[in-house]
């Protein structure tokens, strides 16, 4: 299986990933998700604060191997053609692309499963941590337990 | 030696992104969680930040329990949940 791993400050291109994706002709499926920066800061407490920017803290080293080991469990799970994982790094502004996820495999059902699953294991697996810049000061992005329960329910 | 990391907003509160412990002064088949204590009893601000319940540590640049064993050479990093995606 291909497996390809990014953690980057540039932004990248869905149709340059796609492009990979598709490659191989013994995938009939090819699943894309796209994270992008939401403008409104999700703090209901605090208002809905406009965000200026958000930067984004990652540990360098260790990153790119959690999300290595992350495409790999999906492998073991699934039979895949590709995974390719991006990340981006430092300040993003709203709208702005933030994560990327490509899953290709024979049929789609695997490929739909095992996006969510590099999703779900992404968001509470890897060290990464954003910081929203709004009109109303900065702050450090709390983790939810949805996010928590969404990863454990693939066990 | 042992290579400390902190990260986000643990690191700010610490005012501290990396520290070396020496391996000797910490017990023989020493834990995460010995060097833990070891850093809780600096300042009643390390007691209190690294005292958090939700507290992830990695060894190695591998997310482990607090009871893995660290020793000499070792990279250890404390950090909160994590919020990427």
């Amino acid at each position: 299986m291909r497996i390809s791993v990014l953690v980057q400050h540039e932004d990248f291109s869905m149709a340059d990933e796609y492009a990979q994706l598709s490659r191989d002709s013994s995938c009939g499926a090819v699943v894309t998700f796209c994270g992008l920066v939401r403008e409104l800061s999700c703090d209901l407490k605090t208002g809905t604060g406009k965000l200026h920017c958000m930067t984004l803290e990652h540990y360098p080293g260790m990153t790119e191997q959690a999300l290595l080991a992350i495409a790999e469990q999906a492998q073991q799970r699934w039979q895949l053609g590709a995974v390719r994982i991006i990340h981006r790094i430092g300040t993003l502004t709203p709208n702005e692309q933030i994560v990327f996820v490509g899953v290709a495999s024979a049929h789609r059902a695997a490929a739909f499963e095992a996006a969510q699953f590099v999703m779900d294991y992404l968001k509470t697996r890897a060290p990464f941590w954003k910081k929203e810049h709004s009109s109303q000061g900065q702050r450090w992005v709390a983790a939810k337990t949805s996010d928590q329960d969404a990863a454990e329910r693939w066990g | 030696m042992i290579k400390v990391l902190f990260f986000a907003a643990l690191r700010e509160r610490l005012n501290t992104t990396t520290l070396e412990l020496d391996a000797s002064s910490l017990p023989e088949d020493a834990s995460a969680a010995a060097v833990l204590i070891q850093l809780q009893s600096r300042s009643a601000d390390w007691q209190q930040e690294l005292s958090r319940q939700d507290l992830l540590c990695a060894v190695n640049q591998k997310l482990c329990p607090l009871q893995t064993k660290v020793g000499p050479g070792d990279e250890l990093a404390f950090f909160p949940p994590v919020t990427g995606g």
